[in-house]
């Protein structure tokens, strides 16, 4: 278990979602489906840190500016 | 008593041959979605009109209206839920507002996605029945729905449905006529009794415990905190997981869709070589296969030497008319040869059938001069008739086609947005992100749709920036035609040239538009649908009604500038015109005085202006000066009006000027340079 930014994962790790930023950014990624506790995978990780995350059978790409204001643990 | 009532139902959809009484109190009908269902199937089905479908957000901009039965109904953009968070979410909110009816459109593949703005259209107190598409998908992925169980927990109506084949679409009407309000979350309930007027409409008054700052305004009055809107959300984020595991069952949790190529177009390592691949396909189809065997065909065989000769011999049997022939000896040198008919050809059937014999003979190129300024204006050398049919029609049109079918198959793919993905880093840091990619790709097919698209970007910063970009370098289908046609056979330097200066006037106009534009951009954060082969069906029906509403709008801009152009020809304004820019043009661009003609023309539309440049008689470093300076210039009328009415006046004009100073000093640069 550590503590890191979404911006620090690599490519096939397992991360649970620990803190998401505040503000619209926020309420955005909830209905998404993105949410505070939920377990993802992160299925790319581009050079420059944008990352592409996925839950169940959907695929997110997040950029790297949001990924490094998300808060995750890593399995 | 629950399943009693939903079993009566069932029993009334079972014998119900749906007919709508005029109006029968049924408002409108709203079709509302997540990106990507498939609403604009369902659409294109019921109002028997064509919109755009994609499989990328940001298609359906406008507010799409057609009739159902009498009754309205709208399309709405792809959205993940009701608020006010971009543009186009603004436009699809105000629409659901005021919905009588609300088809949602849900893709049975994301369930867990598209549920949320289920719940919320519920929430709101929205009539709705929901279209679970793609249903027939499902089988294929060992995912099972219970549709019934959906249904009850739902507490609307749930329709199977496949829209590519329109399997489940005789069940709309019951959609329409069996649409209600669903089961709503009894907390939400309690606290707008508690917390909202009742004079205010409860899907109102959901959005303003949301905490939704527009509506807020509007109503003059703050009832949820951003606070409230995250708490609200989470708890509908958890009831869609619950609805979920209530209702679907996959067979093998590992039977995850796992798509290599999706994968490799996201990694630069393998994204570019895919994306330089995609490119030279492109480039084989339409720079070889279109531009030079089509159009030959087209344009030379069809426009020129049956279409024009037919249409100007026989105007010229009855007017005053001078040809002029050049022919090729054997020896390969030419011979000009000129038939002179002052009373029209008829009038003199002797010279007529020696003009006739010659032709046959030797076949040579033909040039008709009209004397009168009638003939001259409908059928010379800027004809109204002649000239602009041959461009329009046989030019412009094929090479049209093959590029809408080019990006109509980059659209459905689910490319796009992962070139975003991909691309993003670098957009950063132009103060973009990587769904700036859209706006510009679609710019590639027409200026002025990619205009509103800019909708989608999350800041007014982007969204200028984009558009600068989309008026000053990115040529439109119609130009990059015209382009593909001057430079067609004259090897790949000229063409490395023109995309070498293009790309850096980009790099450096929106560097410095990331400088000197104040505010902030927003981060990447986008839903990347399934990759896979396009429809074909849908790929050519887009093709079709793209280069049908292609040639509609162009077609009578084409015909201004050609009248534009012709009268400017005919009153000696056009001499004043091209001596007055002949400084520029002669010694600054260094191309032929005529050019500035071209200018004339690209004001009205810039492919337009292109073509003009397509009779001249300019070297191969000539036609790639040219070709940079129009490129750069100002966008067509209809861009133009677009661009006013999304960013207002002052930057709309700052930014029609500027084109005309880059454009003119770039070009000229280039010009220093090479020729």
């Amino acid at each position: 278990m550590l503590s890191k930014t979404l911006d620090k994962s690599k490519k096939g790790n397992q991360i649970k979602i620990h803190k998401l930023p505040e503000g619209n950014i926020k309420s955005q990624l909830i209905r998404l489906g993105i949410t505070e506790g939920d377990s993802l995978k992160c299925i790319e990780r581009l050079p420059g840190g944008t990352i592409v995350v996925q839950k169940n059978r959907q695929e997110i790409a997040i950029g790297f500016e949001l990924a490094k204001k998300i808060k995750i643990i890593l399995h | 008593m629950e399943s009693e009532t939903t079993l009566t139902n069932e029993s009334e959809i079972l014998n119900s041959t749906l007919q709508f009484e005029k109006n029968a109190g049924i408002k409108n009908i709203v079709l509302a979605g997540n990106p990507n269902v498939g609403k604009s199937c369902f659409f294109n089905f019921l109002s028997g009109m064509y919109a755009d479908v994609s499989n990328f957000p940001g298609t359906t901009v406008s507010i799409t209206k057609g009739y159902y039965k009498g009754i309205e109904v709208l399309d709405t953009p792809g959205i993940y839920g009701v608020g006010s968070f971009n543009d186009e979410e603004k436009v699809a909110r105000d629409i659901i507002l005021n919905a009588g009816v609300i088809l949602n459109v849900v893709n049975a593949l994301s369930l867990d996605r598209d549920l949320f703005l289920t719940l919320q259209l519920i929430d709101m107190g929205k009539k709705i029945s929901v279209l679970l598409n793609f249903s027939d998908e499902l089988e294929k992925r060992k995912i099972k729905i219970d549709t019934k169980k959906l249904s009850n927990i739902l507490g609307v109506e749930v329709f199977e449905t496949a829209a590519v084949y329109k399997k489940g679409f005789d069940k709309l009407d019951d959609a329409i006529k069996f649409a209600k309000t669903g089961k709503q979350d009894s907390d939400l309930t309690k606290l707008l009794l508690k917390k909202v007027d009742g004079t205010i409409p409860q899907s109102e008054g959901l959005l303003l415990l949301e905490g939704d700052d527009s509506i807020s305004s509007k109503n003059n009055l703050t009832i949820g905190t951003s606070d409230d809107r995250e708490r609200i959300y989470i708890g509908r984020r958890n009831r869609v997981t619950e609805i979920i595991d209530e209702v679907e069952q996959e067979d093998s949790r590992k039977g995850e869709i796992f798509n290599l190529f999706g994968r490799y177009s996201l990694h630069p390592l393998t994204g570019i070589p895919i994306l330089i691949c995609m490119l030279a396909l492109v480039y084989f189809f339409i720079g070889d296969f279109v531009s030079q065997r089509v159009v030959n065909f087209t344009e030379k065989k069809i426009g020129r030497e049956i279409f024009e000769y037919h249409v100007k011999s026989l105007v010229g049997n009855f007017t005053d008319v001078e040809i002029e022939t050049t022919s090729l000896n054997n020896d390969g040198s030419t011979e000009l040869k000129t038939f002179s008919f002052p009373n029209g050809m008829d009038s003199n059937l002797q010279l007529k059938n020696e003009f006739q014999n010659f032709i046959i003979t030797k076949s040579p190129q033909i040039e008709f001069h009209f004397k009168d300024i009638i003939p001259k204006l409908f059928f010379g050398e800027f004809g109204i008739i002649t000239m602009t049919i041959t461009y329009l029609v046989f030019l412009l049109f094929p090479l049209v086609v093959g590029f809408y079918f080019i990006m109509a198959l980059f659209e459905d793919s689910g490319y796009l947005p992962r070139l975003a993905t991909m691309l993003d880093r670098s957009f950063n840091k132009i103060g973009l992100n990587g769904r700036a990619v859209i706006p510009i790709m679609l710019g590639f097919g027409c200026i002025t749709m990619a205009n509103i698209t800019t909708r989608l970007l999350g800041s007014e910063k982007e969204k200028s920036i984009v558009t600068a970009i989309l008026q000053f370098v990115i040529p439109c289908s119609a130009q990059l035609a015209v382009i593909a046609a001057l430079l067609s056979g004259s090897g790949i330097g000229p063409l490395l040239l023109y995309v070498s200066v293009i790309f850096t006037v980009l790099i450096c106009l929106s560097t410095i538009l990331n400088k000197l534009i104040p505010g902030e951009s927003t981060p990447l954060l986008i839903d990347l649908p399934m990759i896979g082969f396009p429809k074909l069906n849908n790929v050519f029906k887009k093709t079709f009604y793209r280069s049908w509403g292609f040639m509609k709008e162009a077609g009578f801009w084409f015909f201004v500038g050609a009248l534009a152009v012709g009268l400017m020809d005919i009153t000696g304004m056009l001499k004043i015109w091209q001596d007055v820019l002949a400084p520029f043009t002669t010694t600054w661009l260094k191309l032929p005085k005529e050019a500035s003609s071209a200018f004339v023309m690209g004001m009205v539309r810039r492919d337009f202006g292109a073509a003009g440049l397509f009779h001249m008689d300019l070297s191969i470093m000539q036609k790639t000066v040219s070709i940079i300076t129009i490129t750069l210039f100002v966008p067509c009328i209809a861009s133009f009006v677009v661009m006013l009415k999304e960013r207002g006046w002052k930057e709309g004009l700052l930014v029609w000027f500027s084109t005309w100073v880059t454009a003119f000093f770039i070009g000229g640069l280039v010009a220093q340079a090479v020729i």
